[in-house]
Parts: C-alpha cells; structure tokens; sequence
C-alpha cells in the first residue's frame, strides 16, 4: 500500500513496529506449553473413534501397562468431580432452544468423533499419548447424522432422543412483514432464489489449544493458565460450573498464538484440568495435538443457505427473503446458537432494501460443535447477499458495479436505521467501491478477459466484486439483552501514571495477536504527550486485570480502545486540577499538550506532567481532598456496534483443462473508521483476506457418510501459506465512526468477511460463457472442472 | 502428533548402519531427512522399534559427473540438488524437480535416497529418476548391487530393497534431451495430485500419484517413438492405470489431469 497522507502529527496513525514482536520473533514469548510445572499430572484424552455410539465398555488395562500412566477414568468415574454442572452455552437465543446436557467426558453414550469419552492421568505427555491410545473403548454404534439437511429429514435418527428432534431453535427476524414481501416477490421483474452452501471450517490457529491448572492446596486457590482469548470469561464460568469461590480463582491467558474465535470459548479440558487439580492437589496439564484439535476444538461456519431477491426492472432491490439451516453439531458451545443471528441483521449487505425476512432454524449433528469462527455469522451473511446480487446483475443485465451502485445505502444516509433494525453509523460505499474500481484497472482487466473469450483461450479472466457491512465493536450490554445472551459488551481500563511518569495501562481486552499493546501505547502516548515505549500495558491475567470481557467480534478498539482513551482523559482531568494547583491558576485556563499544562496567555507558567505526576506520590501539596496518585479507570458500555465496510475485488484466472484457479490480483478499500496503526491494520486485512479465500478455495473440514471427519491434518486440510497468497492491493477510505470518540470501527474480521464472495464471484465470472452460474467452496480444481464439464454437457 | 515410543542409533558409516539393520530386522527404519518417516510415525501410521539415523554420512552427500553419467550420494539434500551448478549442466531436470519438492525446510533436510527409499507414489523425484531411466544403488550385508529405476518400486511405500539394505547411490544419465516436468497441486509446499516427467524428448515418460508405485508411461513413450503428435500421445496416459482416490480427486479426474499434463510435459519437451 502507498501511503499518501500527510505524516501524523502524532502516533496514532503511524506505521509503528509492533512492540510484542521481539518477544515473539526471539522465542522469549512463553506459550502454554511452555510452563515448566513440577510435578504435573499429565491428561491424554481417549475421543470417540464414532460419529454416535453407545459406549459399552471401557479397558484400560492396556494403558495401564505402560510405564508412567497411572490412572484411566471413565465418563461415569469421573462424573462426580462436576456433578450436574456442563459446559456452559452463554447465548439462549430463544425461550424454548433445546440445550442437551454437555458434560466434560462423555457417559453412556459418544455423540460425535473426537467427543472425550475417557481420560488418562500420566507423568509426562509422551506417556499420557501412550496411555490415550491403548485404552481400549468398545462402542455399539447408533445410526448417525452427518449432513445438515439430514438432520431435519423425515424419519432423521435423532441426536439427542431425550429432545425429541434435531431442531435446537428457530429464530426470526419477520415482524409484521410478510404480506408485504409476498407482494413485493409478487411484483418484481426480477427475482433471485439461490441455495449456497457454507462448508464447515477447522480454525488451525498457529498454536493448539492447552491449559495448566495449579492448585494451592493450603488456601484453596486455583490458577487455570489456558490458551485462551477469554480469561475473564473462563474465570465466572469455570467458577459457576465448578462451584470454586471466584476470590479463589485466577485465569491466566500466557502469550496466546491466535484464535480466530476458536478460542473464544470453554471447553471440557479446562473445566477437567481445573477440577483434577482441586481434586488431586497437584497441577494438571493437557496439551492438544494438531489432529486432536480437528474435532476436539470447535469448528466454523456450517450452514445451508436459501436467499431470494425481489427487485424492480432497474435492479432495485425490493425485498429480500433468507432462510438459514444451520449445524450446531452435536452440542452447544459458549454461543454456538448465536452465531447465525450475528448474520442474521445484515442478509440486505449495503443495500437500501426495505422489506426483510430472515429465519434460520439451528440443527443438531453428530458432528464437531460448531462456534464462532473468523467473522462469526457475518461472513455467511456476506456471502448469501454478494452472491446473489451477481445473480441479480446477471438477471438485469448489468455489470457487478452498477447494479451495486444502484442499490447502496447513500452516503447522505447515515446514521441509517436498516429494515433489520440496525442503526448503521456512517460511510460512504459508493466512494469506497469507486476506489477500488479505480485501483483495479477494471477496463483493461476486461478488455484481456475479453479477448481471451473471443480467442479461445482455456486460460480465463474473472472479476469479482464483494461490498460489505459488517457490525462489530460487540456490543452494548442492552442490545446483547434484547437478543438473550447471558453477558454484557464493556470493556474495562485503568490508566496510572507512575512517580517517575511511565504509564501503566491496564486493559481488559485479551489480545492473541492483534498487537494491542502497540496501539493502546500509541493512543495513551498522544494523550499524555510521553514516548510508546515508556507505556506498559498490562492484560490476559484476572489477578493483574480482574475486569474485562476480552477479545472477540472486532470490539478491542472501538470498546477496549475506547475505554482506554476515557480512561486516559480522567486521569488527565486529575492531574490538571493538581497543576492548576501548582501554577495557582484556575483549571479553566490551563492548556495541555505536549505533556506540559500551561497557563493560556503566560507562557512561562508551566509544569509537565512528570512534576504533577511526583507531585501526586508524594502527596505533599495537593488540593484539598484529593487522593494522591494519578489513576483511573473507565468502564465503557457502547451506546452502538460499529460498522465497517468496503468493497474488494478479486481477479482470478482460471485453467479451464484442469479446473485450476488463480488468485491473480486482489485489491481491497476498507473504511475501518480511524486508525490507530495502519502497519497493524493492513497486517489484519492481509490475513483475513487470506483466510476468506482459504475458504473459497482450499479450506474444508470434510466428513464422509459415517460422520468421520477426512481432513485431520494439515496434508489434507489446506490452510494456505504465504505462497498462495495473492498480490494484495490495499486501500482506505475512512467515515470516522461518531458513536466513539477516537471514530473506530475495528477491522479484526473485514478481510475475511468480504474475501470469499468476490473469490467465488470471480471464479464465475470467468467461467460465466461456459455456463457456469455457480461453484461450491471451496473451488477445488476439481470441482471447478466438474463445474464447466456438468455445464457444457448440459448445454450441449 | 506424539509418536510411539522408539529406540534411536547413529550409523557411523554406511556398513555401520546395514550391521545394525540386520541386528534389529524388520522393526528397523533408516532416518536420512526424516521429512516422510517423521509425520508417519506422528500420526503412529509407521511405528518402528528402532531408528538408524543415517543423516550425518556425509561422504555420501555428492554429486558427480563422468563418463555420460551423474553419480549422486544417497544422502545429497534437495536443496543441493537443487542450487548445483553441475547437476543444472549435467541433468537440469533432476535439479529442477528437487526445487518443486515441498517447502524449503523438506529440501534442505530430505535426501535423495531416502525419497527413494521411501517409495511413495506421489513423490515427485522418484518419478524423474524413472523417466530418466536412472540406477539406483542398494548396499546390503553381502555388498552392493545396481537396480534399475523400472524394477525398483513394487507397490505403495515397497520397494525390491530387503530389510537391510540401504541406498548409497544414485545413478542417471547426463545430457538427456528435452525434458520437462509437471506437477499439479493446490498449495506449493503440496505432494502432485498428478504429476508427469518427460526425458529424452519423450523416450522416457513417468507418472506421478497414477497408481500404487511411479508408473512408465510406457503407451506414451511408444506413441511418440512411433511419430505421434503430443496430444496423440498424450491421449493414451492414463490407459490401463488404476489412479488412486482422495480429497483432491478422483480416478476421472486424476486421468484427465494425466493426459492434460502429459501434454503439456512433451510439447514442453519438444514434442510437436
């Protein structure tokens, strides 16, 4: 990217090297796996080898045998350690959403392949792998539910009998719409109904998850160290599952390598780990493996979509029309059954649509629980309308562009109340798209995609649009309310300034690679007028932060930044009534900037923040009543989501001989509102970018009819690396956000919001006079050959 | 992703490690780069009680040329292969092959030989030593004896090698005509879904991943010695085979894939 603004007067805005990386990059980073417990007790975990099995016995005598494994415990040895407490699932998005029982280590029966069913107790990891797989499970196998569509089917085998259907909840957005959009479908010269498929996806961070739980017998403490992006979370429901007093309990988030929102949960190992301790008295540890973690970490994503467009003779889009059938897996997760309805607001995409129906309906399988994945519903959503509108160009017959321009919301219309009932806060979309029009040499790609066409050529061009909305900054606690989850969207700050001035920043944001200790540095320095590096910031550890909410849905910055900011405010409103003190002036007529107070109009009255700072240690002379030091803190509940937006185009080539698809070129204009750092900035949307196209062409977590899940490893499960990147072209066109006062967004998920649609869109495109109106992800060379042939012999 | 539990040797030289083969049978594997042998012990797909690390016999890490003919050590890297300035003058092909094997970190550990060894269809450098009808070198306790490319495989992950013989060399002709190869795959550091080696002009021609062992494409070889055009030839690549089924394709579409790329492959190599 060519950076053509002016230089920042400050910080914020500059491309400033991340001050987490020589840790990472030396390796001084500590991970989970890297504690050194004496003493530990090792846990291999034994899974399910059957998508749906009653379990008849379990032999551990095999296990036993081997040196260093000391105990196999069953569902039902182990089920007195929780009693009746599950894993919890936050989000009850309706009064009457079945939620089965999820205990930690299954009894009697195993609900889906890499389900734990029993646990090894070891003295060193090699040995509790050993153990884990020796043990012996002999299952009597129960007829299973693979695939989503299935589940519903007459005469589906259910899940969970004690339920009585596969159907875990419905959930509408319909108010008093539906004559209405009867109407409009009935009205419409053009009408879209497409059916897209949303494969499941294995998140793959670069580290595993593991956790570590220490006891201290003698005061009854627990410590949970967990590679995890909640530690706050983890801490209140490791406490209500388990019963431990939460003054007894400390969660410890160490270095944490990504999550991509798998990590954004609590699973059975921590809550297993957490209870063997207190248990035992003794630390217990469990580390996963890579294809351990295909089915034992939750997956993404999982959905089938049926999405309709009513539009006039122009293209204008009267009414859309969406029904969601999506896989929860076998259980629910911390907000599994949330995850559709985070689309669920934004199936209109950027588009001023006024008539909107949305019902999805969440199905048990006998699969991986599902939970939130890069993007978390928004992708799908994404997906669903960005497809179709191409479908819709197609119908009406004009281009990707115009017939996105003809129906976004304008730039003169925010703040914007959507048919879905959102307020969007600001934008400019046509601006955005026109830019990245512009950067993508639109013209003369269409010129070679034409003349390849007219050649013969087997080597085609495709061009792929994709606007979006997405809502993030999660979210204010009464909105979270109105759609029953169980927590609220602050975020926590304390700003301290120390006796020598270095600035301390605790935040209750829980980074795990989005470099918040640069930015929070960044924004404190501007404020308070001192370097980044004499800013600290503390995070990831109840004891040190015990307030927070943590990391997820693109909410660090426009909430935990936020609270930062105010928090860094106050304490410079503390410290302006000591320097008006100090200078015998009245507050009002005092200025700050540069870290220095001075008196408006005398310019040699002035004291820097360094002598208010020691002033307010020593606490010698200041202002009647005041408590000495300079600390704040801010606890910030949004009054909105944020709304990021923009549009990317992919350009593709496609080998019509052997189905091979090209990522070419791909440029991309986002409007994150401000930013903070735009080095860091175009790091998220390089990655996500990435990741959105991983799932339009590599990525598939594949099950074959018995619910086996194919793709265990990363030789089968393609995460693409930096080779298959494409050339990425970045720009930005920001609308300051005017529901927070540095005008964020947040772009932790943008990229992969908007990437697979205008792959996918490209890859049709190119293959468009073939026939070819739609391919499934991912767009393997295959299933693209398969594509172009089924269309050719269907035309011919 | 922890292996079984195994027992570790360091050969000191080539016979060290044949007399320790034979002292522990069949339970046995040599360690060269460790690249293929490690994942499979990981994923407890290959569960040997011993290892004889080989890796550090670096008087069989060479390549020489002489007499028409280019010697290589058993345990020459990938990536040597790859960047020697007398392999890309004696026989391109089988340097540039070596720089198509995985990512970086395979080609600077993984070996000739032990690819060889290893015998796995979708490799890529087996292939090429087969087109270009090389020799390779076993060593055993009774001494050493030639084995031409075509006999050695036998099946998936089998070759005619016995429980304790070792590769010490490989041997391929130099100067070996046109020449080109085509490895298809979805990510770079990703074995062929197909492949196709082309030596000689199209005298010598091999598939990769089209069945159980790297397999002479023998109806393409005739073809073109009988005056084909490249798609002639190319039409029959996948006659007679029995290509192997997985996520990235299907036997349809792994035939289709072998006659397109065969294809390509010999016009590359000059075939009209």
């Amino acid at each position: 990217m060519t950076i053509t603004e002016d230089a920042p007067a400050g910080h914020v805005g500059s491309r400033r090297l991340r001050k987490e990386d020589p840790a990472l990059l030396t390796g001084e980073a500590k991970f989970i796996d890297d504690l050194a417990l004496t003493g530990a007790i090792w846990v291999g975990v034994v899974r399910s080898t059957e998508a749906h099995a009653d379990i008849v016995g379990i032999d551990g005598s095999a296990a036993l045998a081997i040196d260093g494994v000391n105990e196999v415990l069953s569902g039902d040895d182990l089920a007195p350690l929780w009693g009746e407490g599950a894993l919890p699932c936050a989000w009850p998005v309706t009064p009457d959403m079945k939620n089965p029982t999820h205990l930690p280590v299954a009894r009697g029966t195993a609900k889906y392949v890499g389900d734990a069913v029993a646990v090894v107790l070891a003295d060193s990891r090699y040995a509790a792998a050993d153990g884990a797989a020796a043990v012996v499970v002999d299952y009597e196998p129960l007829p299973a539910v693979v695939e989503i569509e299935d589940a519903v089917a007459d005469g589906a085998p259910l899940v969970h009998p004690d339920l009585e259907s596969n159907e875990c909840y419905t959930w509408g957005l319909w108010g008093d719409n539906a004559a209405a959009v009867d109407a409009a479908f009935a009205d419409a010269a053009h009408v879209v109904s497409e059916r897209y498929l949303q494969q499941r996806l294995i998140p793959a961070p670069m580290e595993p998850r593991g956790c570590a739980a220490v006891p201290s017998p003698a005061g009854g403490e627990l410590t949970l160290y967990s590679a995890t992006q909640i530690p706050h979370i983890l801490k209140v429901m490791t406490a209500v599952v388990l019963g431990i007093p939460e003054n007894k309990l400390r969660v410890v988030a160490p270095s944490v390598g990504g999550g991509f929102g798998c990590k954004l949960n609590v699973y059975a190992e921590e809550i297993l780990c957490s209870a063997l301790a207190m248990q035992r008295g003794a630390p217990v540890r469990w580390t996963e493996g890579r294809s351990e973690g295909a089915t034992s970490t939750i997956q993404g994503r999982g959905q089938v979509q049926h999405i309709e467009l009513a539009a006039d003779a122009g293209g204008k889009v009267q009414a859309v029309r969406v029904k969601l059938l999506a896989d929860m897996g076998a259980y629910l997760q911390l907000v599994t059954p949330g995850v559709p309805l985070l689309g669920g607001f934004l199936y209109h995409g950027c588009y001023d649509i006024g008539l909107y129906l949305f019902e999805c309906t969440a199905v048990f399988t006998n699969r991986t629980p599902t939970d939130a994945y890069r993007g978390a519903g928004r992708p799908e959503a994404t997906y669903a309308i960005e497809r179709a509108m191409d479908s819709l160009a197609v119908s009406v017959g004009v281009s990707p562009e115009e017939i996105r321009a003809r129906n976004f919301i304008g730039a003169d219309a925010f703040p914007y109340t959507s048919s879905a009932g959102l307020v969007f806060d600001s934008g400019d979309y046509q601006a955005v798209l026109d830019k990245a029009v512009a950067l993508a040499g639109l013209e003369s790609r269409r010129a070679d995609q034409a003349r390849r066409v007219a050649g013969g050529s087997s080597k085609r061009i495709g061009i792929g649009f994709s606007s979006y909305v997405e809502m993030c900054g999660l979210a204010p606690s009464r909105v979270l309310a109105s759609l029953d989850y169980g927590a609220g969207g602050w975020e926590a700050a304390t700003v301290r300034i120390s006796p020598t001035c270095k600035v301390q920043v605790v935040t209750g944001s829980t980074p795990h690679g989005q470099g918040h200790e640069t930015c929070w540095s960044m924004i404190v320095a501007d404020k308070l007028g001192v370097d980044p590096d004499d800013v600290e910031v503390l995070h990831s550890d109840t004891a040190v932060s015990p307030t927070g909410l943590d990391t997820y849905g693109s909410r660090s910055l426009a909430v935990g930044g936020t609270a930062v900011y105010m928090a860094t405010d106050k304490v410079i409103d503390k410290a302006r009534a000591i320097a008006a003190h100090q200078l015998e002036a009245s507050e009002e007529d005092l200025e700050f900037s540069g870290g220095t107070f001075r008196v408006r109009g005398t310019p040699e009255a002035e004291v820097p923040l360094a002598g208010v700072a020691f002033a307010a240690f020593t606490a010698h002379d200041l202002p009647d009543g005041m408590e000495p030091n300079l600390e704040a803190h801010v606890t910030y509940d949004p009054p909105n989501f944020t709304f990021p937006n923009g549009t990317h185009i992919a350009v593709v080539e496609v080998d019509t001989d052997t189905g091979n698809v090209d990522l070419i070129d791909y440029v991309a204009v986002d409007d994150c509102g401000v930013q903070i750092n735009p080095l860091i900035v175009e790091g998220q949307v390089h990655g996500g970018i990435l990741q959105g196209a991983a799932q339009a062409l590599y990525e598939d977590a594949v099950y074959n009819s018995d619910g086996q899940l194919v793709s265990t490893n990363l030789a089968d499960y393609l995460v693409p690396s930096a080779a298959e990147a494409p050339r990425f072209r970045l720009d930005s066109h920001a609308t300051p956000s005017p529901t927070n006062p540095m005008g964020v967004k947040g772009v932790g998920e943008a990229g992969t919001i908007a990437a697979a649609p205008a792959v996918i869109n490209a890859v049709v495109d190119a293959l468009r006079d073939l026939g070819v109106t739609d391919v499934d992800m991912p767009a393997s060379p295959q299933t693209v050959w398969k594509a172009i042939a089924d269309a050719q012999g269907g035309a011919s | 992703m922890i292996p079984a539990a195994f027992d570790y040797e360091v050969a000191e030289s080539a016979d060290h490690a044949i007399a320790l083969l034979a002292q522990h049978g069949d339970d046995a594997k040599l360690l060269a780069g460790g690249h293929s042998l490690i994942p499979m012990m990981r994923y407890r797909l290959a569960t040997p009680s011993v290892l004889v690390d080989v890796g550090r016999l670096d008087g069989l890490r060479y390549i020489r040329t002489g007499n028409g003919t280019v010697s290589i050590g058993a345990l020459t890297r990938h990536s040597e292969l790859e960047h020697s300035a007398e392999l890309a003058e004696a026989c391109p092909m089988l340097a540039s092959v070596a720089a198509l094997v995985g990512d970086p970190a395979v080609r600077h550990r993984g070996t000739l030989g032990g690819t060889l060894a290893h015998a796995d269809p979708a490799s890529d450098l087996p292939a090429a030593v087969l087109a270009l009808g090389g020799t390779i070198v076993a060593q055993g306790p009774g001494g050493s004896r030639e084995v031409a490319a075509g006999d050695f495989f036998t099946g998936y992950f089998e070759s005619v090698l016995a429980d304790d013989e070792m590769i010490t060399e490989v041997r391929v002709p130099a100067g070996t005509g046109g020449w080109n190869y085509q490895k298809f795959n979805r990510r770079a550091q990703d074995w062929a879904i197909v492949g196709v080696a082309v030596a000689g002009g199209g005298s010598g021609v091999s598939l990769v991943n089209m069945g159980s062992t790297p397999v002479r494409a023998s109806g393409v070889e005739a073809a073109v010695a009988g005056g084909a055009s490249a798609a002639e030839a190319a039409a029959v690549a996948a006659d007679g085979l029995e290509p192997p089924e997985d996520l990235n394709a299907d036997a349809e579409y792994r035939s289709h894939l072998a006659r397109v790329l065969t294809e390509r492959a010999l016009n590359a190599a000059g075939v009209a």
